[in-house]
Formats: structure tokens, sequence, C-alpha cells
């Protein structure tokens, strides 16, 4: 198993967040892991992106041209991301902010309103852990209980309370990909 | 199964130092080495250990002179422009003879460049920098791991030499998160009888790089010259993998090399007969190796984010015994393992390869 893994989002969508709890979940379960941000001169609210890679062997090269998952969060992310999904990869796309339709029929694409998600269990920033549920359904790189342990571990006090909504999200994340959704035909 | 944690390069760089029994921390923020000082702003204070955030890289750098000819351990860090800027204090302390471990996580050049990765700062690094007949050891991770236990090793290095340092990283092994064993150094403390501690009781010592009458400064250069004849002897340092039967041996040190891991996989697959060849010690780079390497190799390959740089090195240790060949990027653009797959077919790497 070895998946390079981008996350693209607006500064404040979670994306940097959200690989980081990938990373320590690799960890926790004793695979090979790397966090590598973009640390360009971003600006405030621009778009960023990290890249995990999770391993079963030791992790070569940092710099990935080819991602073979992009979970993009907005549209510049898309606009990016979807020419550089390696052939046979997976795109997610967060629907509720993107309504392109993907041109290229040699990837697999998800679609998940992970906004719309969020909104409906009541917080707005819960729209990385959703993608983050939908790409472990796809893409089973960690486990649940990973994720969710790496999540006790990376909270601080103060943020434990929202421990239960974060695994909430992510469930709701793992229920809107399941297999029979996860089709080319499902890229409009 | 060891416990490890995730950490930043530059985090696990302040980890290595603060291993190492580093007592003194003299910096100026500059991206992207500027978690590490964050780093040693909370744990030297923490640790009740020396942190200064000097008013410039300049202060910075004869801070530590300063610190080191009391007999602290002590380091200081920036990225590439900020190097530049300390090349006048580390020639001194190359000259005056104290130990310091000074970082550079470099960046894209010349100039103020970028802060994207980048390997432009090799010569600088190797071979002088400041002006003068000295020498750095030159000190180059390749993982998060390695930016810490090098560090770690970089002060031991510099005490035992009375020399200066340098870990040349780049802006990713700084900036990217790696699994790290957090390692229990011992340091290697010596006696530093020469340091400036008060006179009572003792004849008075002087630290200086001065010596007006060339009849006494030669033998103090050739003093240096000795003490870097003994690295070039014994700490040479290097990683190979899968050389032995290697027609094409890449060579890269740092975020190229990991580049080039990844591509040998991929050459290795299409049947390619490739290995890699990583100096870790940059200064004293590994001569011999590449000279043997010759031997059996029908080619090197070197992959630098430079416009050839180590290159140079590697061309005369080969010794014109086989040919030496360069792919690279420039100004902070990283190659990837695709682009030196290529450059291997384009040299032939696909001829009599296939098994």
């Amino acid at each position: 198993m070895h998946e390079d893994i981008v996350l693209s989002g607006f500064g404040g969508q979670g994306v940097m967040f959200a690989g980081q709890l990938l990373a320590y979940a690799g960890l926790r379960e004793g695979k090979h892991v790397a966090w590598v941000p973009s640390y360009g001169p971003e600006m405030r609210g621009g778009t960023a992106h990290v890249t995990v890679v999770v391993s079963d062997e030791e992790i070569g090269s940092l710099i990935v041209a080819h991602p073979t998952v992009a979970v993009v969060m907005n549209l510049p992310s898309f606009e990016r991301f979807v020419p550089a999904v390696k052939p046979g990869g997976l795109l997610i796309v967060n629907s509720s902010l993107i309504a392109e339709t993907v041109d290229r029929d040699d990837i697999l694409t998800l679609r998940v309103p992970a906004n719309d998600i969020s909104l409906e269990l009541g917080n707005d920033r819960l729209a990385n852990m959703v993608m983050v549920g939908a790409l472990l359904a796809s893409r089973p790189v960690v486990s649940k209980e990973s994720v969710v342990e790496s999540l006790k571990k990376i909270l601080p006090e103060r943020r434990q309370r929202l421990l239960e909504i974060n695994e909430q999200a992510m469930q709701r994340g793992i229920e809107c990909s399941s297999p029979s959704r996860s089709s080319a035909q499902l890229t409009d | 199964m060891e416990s490890k944690v995730l950490m930043k390069g530059n985090e696990a760089i302040g980890e290595g130092a603060i291993r190492a029994g580093c007592q003194a921390y003299f910096g100026y923020p500059i991206t992207p080495q500027t978690e590490l000082l964050e780093y040693m702003s909370h744990w030297m204070i923490e640790l009740g250990r020396v942190f200064v955030q000097a008013e410039s890289e300049i202060a910075a750098i004869n801070m530590c002179y300063g610190a080191a000819a009391a007999g602290a351990r002590v380091m200081t860090s920036s990225s590439s422009p900020g190097i530049s800027l300390k090349q006048e204090g580390i020639s001194y302390m190359a000259g005056a003879e104290l130990p310091c471990v000074i970082v550079n996580v470099v960046r894209g050049g010349p100039g103020l460049g970028n802060i994207a990765p980048a390997q432009g700062d090799y010569f600088q690094a190797t071979k002088g920098g400041g002006h003068g007949d000295y020498r750095l050891l030159v000190l180059a991770p390749a993982s998060v791991q390695e930016a810490m236990d090098l560090t770690s090793l970089a002060f031991d290095l510099a005490d035992k030499y009375r020399n200066p340092v340098m870990l040349l990283a780049d802006g990713l092994i700084g900036q990217v998160m790696e699994p790290v064993h957090l390692h229990d150094w011992t340091p290697q403390f010596v006696a530093k009888p020469w340091a400036l501690t008060g006179a009572a009781g003792r004849e008075k010592n002087v630290i200086k790089s001065i010596y007006l009458q060339p009849e006494k400064m030669e033998p103090h250069v050739q003093h240096l010259q000795r003490k870097y004849a003994q690295m070039r002897s014994d700490e040479v340092r290097y990683a190979e993998m899968m050389v032995a039967d290697a027609d094409i041996v890449l060579v890269a040190y740092g975020t190229a090399s990991r580049v080039c891991q990844t591509a040998l996989k991929l050459a290795r697959s299409e049947g390619l007969r490739v290995g890699l060849f990583r100096p870790i010690s940059l200064f004293p780079f590994p001569i011999q190796q590449i000279s043997d390497l010759a031997k059996s190799a029908k080619m090197f390959l070197v992959a630098e984010l430079s416009s050839g740089q180590m290159v140079e090195d590697v061309r005369l240790a080969a010794a014109g015994k086989v040919p030496v060949h360069l792919v690279s990027r420039l100004g902070g653009m990283q190659l990837t393992p695709e682009e030196v797959l290529v450059a291997i077919k384009e040299l032939g790497g696909n001829e009599g390869g296939a098994n």
C-alpha cells in the first residue's frame, strides 16, 4: 500500500489539520508517513494544500507531482488538481462549493456535499472531517478508529468536547461514499 | 514497537540540539527555518538555558563567537540570505577555532530569492563561504529523523575538532513532518582548557583569529589544515542503495536524494540497473567511495536542486574514469522522480538493463 494524498482548500477549511490526522493515524498503525505542507507565499484566505504520504514501505520522494488521491475543497483546488491526479486515482470533490464537472474518465470521482453535511450537523467547520470520512471509505489507508484516537491526541483539552461531533461528521462522510456511489458514472 | 512522534524537520533540529546539550541559541527569524527559532524560544527557556532572538543574523553569529569562547555549546540557524550575512563570523570562528553548530535551511537564490527548498548553497557551505583558508564540517540530512540525529552529532564534532559544523538542510526537510524516534543522546563533552572561564590561578587564555606576522599565521593555518585532513580520514559519512550491480549510479543529497530513491524504484521496476549513492557528509566529501564506484558503474547521474555544484566534486572523485551527468531544477523548483527517470532513460539506462 502506498498512497500520495493531496488535500487542498481555502485557508480555514482545515486541510492541514485533516492531513495531520491522517499522518498521526498512519503513525499509530506503524505505517511510514510524511506530511508535506505547501508553504509558498500564500495570501490569507488563499488556497493551501498538503500532501500526506502513507505507505507500507520507506518513503522516498516528498515531492508528488501526481497524487493517487486528491481531496479538493474549493474551486481553485479543483482546477489545479483534477489534471494532476494519477490515472486510476481518486478525486473527492466538495460538491457544496464546486459545481464543475470532471472531464476525465481515467479517474474515479466522488462528489461529497461536505459543507451541507457540516451545516446539517449544526457546525459549519466540519467539512474537512466529512471529507476524511469519504476518503477512508473509498481508500482505507488507515482505520476510522486510528483517526478517532489521533483526534483525541491532537485536540487540545479545551476542544475535547468537539470529539463526538467530529466523529459524527466523519461517519457521515463514510456513509455518503458507499461503494455503490463511488463509481465514475457519478461524475455527472 | 518503539514509540515515535511526528515532528517538523525544523523542530527535530531543535530537539536534536537540546538533547546534545546545546547551552545557548542565538537566532533571527527567516522562512523556511523559523519554526526552529520558535521551538528553541520555548524549550531553551523552559530548560533554563540561553535563548536570544538577536537584532540581526550578524549579531547572532557573533553572540555564538562569544558564548563558544566561554566554553558553551552554541548554535545559530538561518536560511540562505541570513547565512550569507553570517559568513564573516563563521570565518572568524574557524580562525579562532571555536566550536559552533550553524544550521542552514536552504531556500531559492541567489539574492533574496524565494522561500522554496533549494540546494544552491553547496559551494558556500563546502568551499569556504567566508574568507580565508578554512573548512566547515558539513552534514546534510535527508529525513526528519536524520535532521535530529545529525544535529546532535554536529555538537560532538564541533567540540572534537574545535571547528564550526554546518547542518545543510533545505526548506522541504525543514517543513515536512515525519515520524521521529527521540534518541537518548549522550553528549561527548570534552574538556575546554582553552576557554575564557576566568584566569584566576592560571595563565590567561586568548581567543583570536588575528596573527599579524605571517610567520606566526602560517603554522596556525597549517594546524587548521591538519584538522581538515583528519576530518577527511575520519568523518566521511554516506549511504548507498543497490549500487553493487548498478550501471547508472545516482548521486544526490538531502531532498534530492529522496526524489532519487523513488526514481530508483521506478527504474528497477522496469529492469534498469540503477543505484543511489548519498553523501551525508558534504565536507569531507566521500571521494574514495565515489572513486571506487567509478570502477563498477558505467556512469554517474547527479541530481541537484541547483545548476550543478556537488556535480563538480563527483567529477573530481570520478577523475575522468566514467562520465558524470547532471539532472537539476533551479531557483526553488523541485525535481520529480519522473524527471529523474526520464534522464536515466536518455542516458541509455534501458540498454542491457532488462533482465
